[in-house]
């Protein structure tokens, strides 16, 4: 709190990104979040931003009207303030600078979020992902791959969790030694079993091979991951590199496996980019979609030009090469970048996402996360800036992954239980540090902090929240019939996932969501058949127990439980009293201000849109000497519908 | 000459048939004077394949000859037909001659310029009869409907007989304090006598939206005092009016060259001039097919796709549709101003914004029978050249002549709309798609020829069926409708950033396997709707008592005898 000399600015006016439009209210200052509220009294729609969301805080030059302060999230959200008085945007800004730069981990939000719980509900929800009995699941330990206990103290990779699966064959001096020639001792080990054919998708770092090294308990590493198969007589070794980025790595005394030294196996390269090509890439995406009044020419060049989805497309060649391998020749795969954390993680999670419909179910999304991200030891501190300490090591990693599987949702509308929403609440939570899942760059690291101790778990309130998260057409009768998913990589499978990088604009968005209809209908359906249920027991106890009826009061008119009104399509909006945990929800607009009497009133409102935020042409503006009333866009903005 | 005579070859056995989602099929081809048939014999009754010749865009043929067999038995053919509706397949015939046969009767049938030869004209299904009215609504039942325009406007004949313009239906709407002679006037003044018409009277406000060609101004600045006039009746006392002009003020200038011209401020002293620049005609025809290439692509590379796609221009060319029929909405909507659209023929560009912007404005028209009745009306009878511009489609190899697949891109910018507010629309993207095939070929007249004039002399209401009549048979409509359809009365503003506008995949990736992703996605959605509706229907609680009444009955006795204990 020492850091906050203004907590409250008055008269803050807030612009729209993409139109002229702008509202006045009150900027608050706390400890977790910068908080605007809107001053009109009808429609004060509130902005809560969290300090761990703030990428940048920029001041700009001072205008007549005041001094504008620009302030990028991690979330992809972009708000544009104009503060009336020039100490005040500075002491905000400087306020800011201090509070977004947390310089321990004990100063993030997880550590002071109580979303009232007890030790023991607390306990509960950390135990709700058990990665030894997902690997139970696969079918391991089994008779080729056993559990090891040569990491239990972390002594041979500081990176790796304590419990690893290596093969029967696969000896501790061999594991050792193995972990001596791979980069930050990161050696080959088990990260997803494919039963039906007793393939194994391993992962590990670059070996240290530079330009002629060799290690031969590396060899045998591989050569007993490859006996543990017995399907296949080779095994795939991917680098998930560019060829150039591995060759340069030799320079550095590290490399890539040589087939001459290792029996039996097929070497591959798949050209994922580095970090910081990746960081770059969104960066000049973020650039082009922010422009405003953008043509369709300069979206569409500017998309190519960011090469984003050229990436995305890459990561998605990579899993289908791995989920190939692994299904139709029945190979055993192993798969490094450089460290194996970045490329590798990408690749064995969605490769495995491909072959395991589990992973395409809500629980088992977490799982995989918590296996192949989390315990794995993808840098999420570092990538996700949570201490800033260095911005070379920022990039986003992770939403690639979470891209990727949305462009499978595209394509493969029912496969998935879960619906897009609850990608970009993940990802929304990857970066709030409220919760302790994501915090750290280690396991190690993680139990070092205590984490399940003093945080609470992600998994757990997600699925409390599971019903806002269901993808409405999700069928199980898919999963049988495609238990492999063969995604199409034509080009223009690619697509801009607007939802996730426009979250907050509201004016991009569709004015209707089908999503969020066929959910309410489900819900409705739900409860219609609870309630002939409850009428079918009634009758039933007449039968049995002749029990005075009740007058028999027929079912309440329901009206569709409205789904409430928040982000976009399904997303879930808290009830007010739960501020603390409405982490930064933000209520948009008069629209939803509107909405709150009527999700009381079973009335649903549709987005509408004022046409002023739509900027049909700059000529507008020469409407100028009209002034638009605040009424007609009010009334203009909102469609109301009834169900 | 019959076109019987055009058939060489009718009948070939044996051949093999490729398409996209099918196993390849052995059976045999049959060439009629407008059908392509394909039977694989085992069911005498039911065809594999039937494409009408029309629909046939481009047809490729591939000789194949083997050395050292005699002629007729070693060779073989390949042909590759390209149907207006984007479906590819491939024939392979047994015998270089008969099909090279085949593939020129193709050629021929499938580009006759005669409408009354055309297969509208020989269409005769046994459910449905000449007799009747044809087509859904005449000019005069929609005055007679709109109750708003009865103040201020009246039906004019002036065109009953076509003289004044020839692409006009015969009756036309127009301010009620302008005689028929002022029209005439107005008529000379306009490019192809397209004087301004009503198109549009908003509920709202009664604001209007009207249509018309290009002024003649010309070089040396001409002017008409009748179609001043005329115009200052649109606006009536109200002191502003706005004319969105579809070609960019530069074009505009350069019209005057060339005979052309635009409302200058010093004779339209009411009105206020916007100028937006629209593509037509060749440029757009062209972007179909670079976009048709660019979906076809083979390659898997981003970057190659999104730049082929920029380069097409087509989501250009729908950008800038919904921003100008947004523009015109928010004159008439939230301006309340009236609004005069033009470009230069008025044909084209002027229907395209005029009936986007209704669709936008005005719940009426996102019926399925309002829908149809608006293309019926901003279509069909204002004179879309159909014949001309749908001549081919994006395969064609032809030299372009009229071709511009305008309505297409209406079908899109409307496709655009729906996915931005899928509630608000009761049809759904399958009725634009049935209409984005039948307008290029059709077994019904609906879009037969260029103008009501050349239909009324082709005798197209008399010898033909109507498609939008059909559609609205109940049994069929059922299958256009969008089962989460929810009226609403408000004005559906889309958004237009380039972030909020999408290929349309239904149409363009049609033949596609994500195509049939979507599909049983899609069937699953009205299968929740269906439930719902079963278990929600209007009556649902009676329902769910009635159901039970039966079983209640019994039970019921027992506890009136129970509570009288």
């Amino acid at each position: 709190m020492e850091h906050i000399r203004t907590p409250k600015v008055e008269q803050v006016k807030l612009l729209d990104r993409f139109s002229n439009k702008s509202v006045t209210g009150t900027l608050h200052l706390t400890a977790t979040h910068l908080i605007f509220v809107e001053s009109n009294s009808t429609s004060a729609q509130e902005i809560w931003i969290l300090h761990h969301h703030i990428a940048s805080v920029e001041k700009l030059s001072l205008t007549t009207s005041g001094c504008p302060l620009l302030i990028q999230c991690r979330n992809f959200r972009l708000v544009h303030f104009v503060i009336p008085r020039e100490r005040d945007c500075h002491d905000i800004y400087s306020s800011l600078l201090r509070l977004l730069r947390p310089v321990s981990y004990d100063e993030l939000y997880a550590f002071s979020y109580n979303p009232k719980q007890n030790d023991q509900q607390r306990e509960e929800g950390w135990q709700l992902i058990d990665l030894a009995a997902e690997f139970e699941r696969m079918g391991v330990p089994c008779d080729q791959w056993q559990l090891t206990d040569v990491n239990r103290e972390y002594k041979v990779c500081k990176t790796y969790p304590r419990d690893l699966y290596v093969p029967i064959t696969a000896s501790k001096p061999i594991i050792v030694g193995s972990s001596k020639f791979r980069s930050k001792g990161r050696f080959p080990v088990l990260t997803y079993f494919y039963q039906e054919k007793k393939a194994a998708v391993c992962r590990c770092s670059q070996p240290l091979s530079g330009f002629s090294a060799r290690c031969l308990e590396d060899e045998h590493m591989l050569q007993a991951i490859s006996k543990a198969n017995h399907n296949s007589r080779y095994i795939y070794v991917m680098d998930t590199r560019p060829k150039l980025n591995a060759l340069a790595n030799r320079a550095a005394g590290k490399g890539y496996e040589n087939e001459d030294n290792y029996s039996n196996i097929r070497f591959q390269f798949v050209g994922i980019e580095n970090i910081h090509v990746m960081r770059g890439s969104l960066q000049k995406l973020l650039e082009v979609v922010g422009t405003r009044s953008l043509s369709m020419t300069d979206y569409l060049v500017g998309l190519e030009n960011s090469g984003w989805l050229r990436h995305i497309k890459a990561i998605m060649d990579a899993a289908i090469f791995l989920a190939k391998a692994v299904t139709v020749e029945g190979a055993s795969v192993l798969v490094h970048c450089s460290d194996g954390w970045d490329r590798t993680a990408q690749v064995c999670a969605l490769g495995s996402l491909l072959m395991d419909p589990y992973y395409r179910t809500i629980k088992g999304f977490m799982v995989l996360i918590e296996k192949d991200w989390i315990s794995f030891g993808h840098k999420f501190a570092d990538r996700c800036d949570q201490l800033n300490i260095d911005p070379k090591e920022v990039s986003p990693i992770f939403t690639q992954f979470l891209e990727c599987v949305w462009q499978l949702t595209e394509q493969f509308p029912q496969a998935f239980e879960f619906s897009e929403w609850f990608l970009i609440q993940i990802h929304e939570h990857v970066h709030s540090c409220q919760f302790g899942n994501f915090l750290g760059n280690s396991q190690r690291q993680r139990e070092d902090l205590q984490l399940k101790e003093r945080t609470y778990s992600l998994w757990a309130h997600l699925l409390n929240e599971k019903q806002n998260y269901l993808n409405p057409v999700y069928s199980p009768s898919f999963a049988e019939s495609h238990p492999v998913l063969e995604p199409s990589t034509q080009a223009y499978h690619f697509k801009f996932w607007r939802n996730m990088y426009h979250q907050y604009d509201r004016s991009m968005h569709p004015r209707q969501s089908i999503l969020k209809h066929v959910l309410t209908l489900k819900d409705s359906n739900r409860e219609l058949e609870g309630t002939v249920q409850a009428l079918k027991t009634k009758l039933q106890k007449f039968g049995v127990r002749t029990s005075p009826l009740k007058p028999q009061t027929p079912p309440r008119e329901r009206s569709i439980a409205p789904r409430p009104q928040s982000l976009i399509l399904g997303a879930p909006l808290l009830s007010r009293k739960e501020v603390q945990q409405e982490e930064d929800e933000e209520v948009f607009g008069e629209e939803a201000r509107e909405d709150a009497p009527a999700s009381t009133g079973g009335e649903r409102t549709v987005e509408g849109s004022s046409a002023t935020e739509n900027g049909y042409g700059e000529v507008m503006g020469s409407f100028g000497s009209k002034n638009e009333p605040g009424v007609v866009t009010l009334e203009f903005g909102v469609a109301r519908m009834s169900c | 000459m019959e076109l019987s005579e055009h058939i060489k070859t009718a009948n070939v056995e044996d051949v093999t048939l490729r398409r996209p989602f099918h196993p390849a099929l052995r059976g045999t081809l049959c060439v009629t004077s407008h059908h392509l048939l394909f039977s694989d014999g085992k069911d005498e009754a039911s065809w594999q394949l039937l494409i009408l010749l029309k629909n046939i865009d481009a047809i490729e043929k591939s000789v194949e000859i083997l050395f050292g067999y005699p002629r007729a038995v070693g060779s073989s053919g390949t042909i590759t037909i390209k149907c207006k509706d984007l479906l590819v397949l491939q024939l392979e015939i047994p015998g270089m001659e008969e099909c090279l046969n085949i593939a020129s009767s193709i050629e021929a049938l499938s580009s006759l310029e005669s409408v009354t030869e055309m297969y509208p004209f020989f269409y005769r299904p046994s459910h449905l009869t000449l007799s009747g009215p044809w087509g859904l609504s005449s000019m005069e039942q929609y005055y007679k409907q709109t109750e708003r325009l009865w103040d201020r406007w009246r039906i004019s004949t002036v065109n009953s007989d076509y003289s004044v313009c020839l692409s006009y239906p015969s009756a036309v709407i127009v301010p009620r304090e302008v005689d028929d002679d002022m029209l005439i006037r107005s008529a000379r003044f306009r490019q192809g006598g397209r004087f301004p018409v009503l198109s549009y009277c908003h509920h709202r406000n009664g604001m209007v939206i009207m249509r018309s060609s290009q002024p003649l101004t010309g070089a040396n600045k001409k002017s008409c005092k009748e179609d001043e006039l005329l115009l200052r009746a649109v606006i009536d006392g109200s002191k502003l009016g706005y004319i969105i002009d579809l070609r960019s003020a530069q074009q505009a200038q350069q019209a005057r060259m060339t005979g052309g011209g635009f409302e200058s401020k010093s004779c339209y002293s009411d009105w206020k001039r916007f100028h937006r620049h629209h593509e037509r005609g060749k440029v757009v025809q062209e972007s179909l097919i670079k976009l048709v290439e660019a979906c076809s692509d083979p390659s898997h590379s981003v970057d190659r796709w999104l730049s082929k796609l920029e380069n097409s221009k087509w989501l250009s060319h729908v950008h800038s549709a919904l921003c100008t029929a947004g523009l015109v909405v928010e004159c008439v909507e939230r301006d309340g101003h009236s609004v005069l659209v033009h470009g230069s023929e008025g044909t084209d560009n002027t229907l395209l914004v005029s009936s986007l912007a209704q669709l936008i404005l005005d719940p009426a028209s996102r019926t399925v029978t309002g829908f149809l009745c608006l293309l019926e009306r901003e279509w069909i009878q204002a004179g879309h050249p159909f014949q001309q511009r749908c001549a081919h489609s994006a395969y064609s190899h032809a030299r372009l002549k009229q071709e511009c697949p305008s309505f297409l891109l209406l079908l899109d910018c409307v496709w655009q709309v729906w996915r931005q507010f899928p509630l608000a629309l009761e049809f759904s993207e399958a009725l634009l798609l049935r209409l984005a095939q039948e307008v290029y070929a059709s077994n019904y007249g609906t879009f037969l020829c260029n103008s009501e004039q050349e239909r009324c002399a082709a005798g197209v209401k008399e010898n033909t069926h109507c498609l939008f009549q059909s559609l609205l048979r109940p049994d069929i409509e059922e299958q256009y409708l969008n089962p989460l359809y929810e009226p609403t009365d408000l004005v559906i503003w889309p958004s237009v950033h380039p972030q909020s506008l999408q290929l349309w995949t239904g149409l363009f990736l049609r033949w596609t396997e994500y195509a049939q992703n979507m599909e049983e996605a899609r069937e699953e959605v009205w299968s929740i709707v269906k439930e719902h509706r079963e278990q929600a229907g209007p009556d649902r609680t009676n329902n769910m008592l009635s159901t039970h009444c039966d079983t209640l009955t019994p039970f019921e006795n027992l506890m009136d005898e129970l509570t009288i204990l």
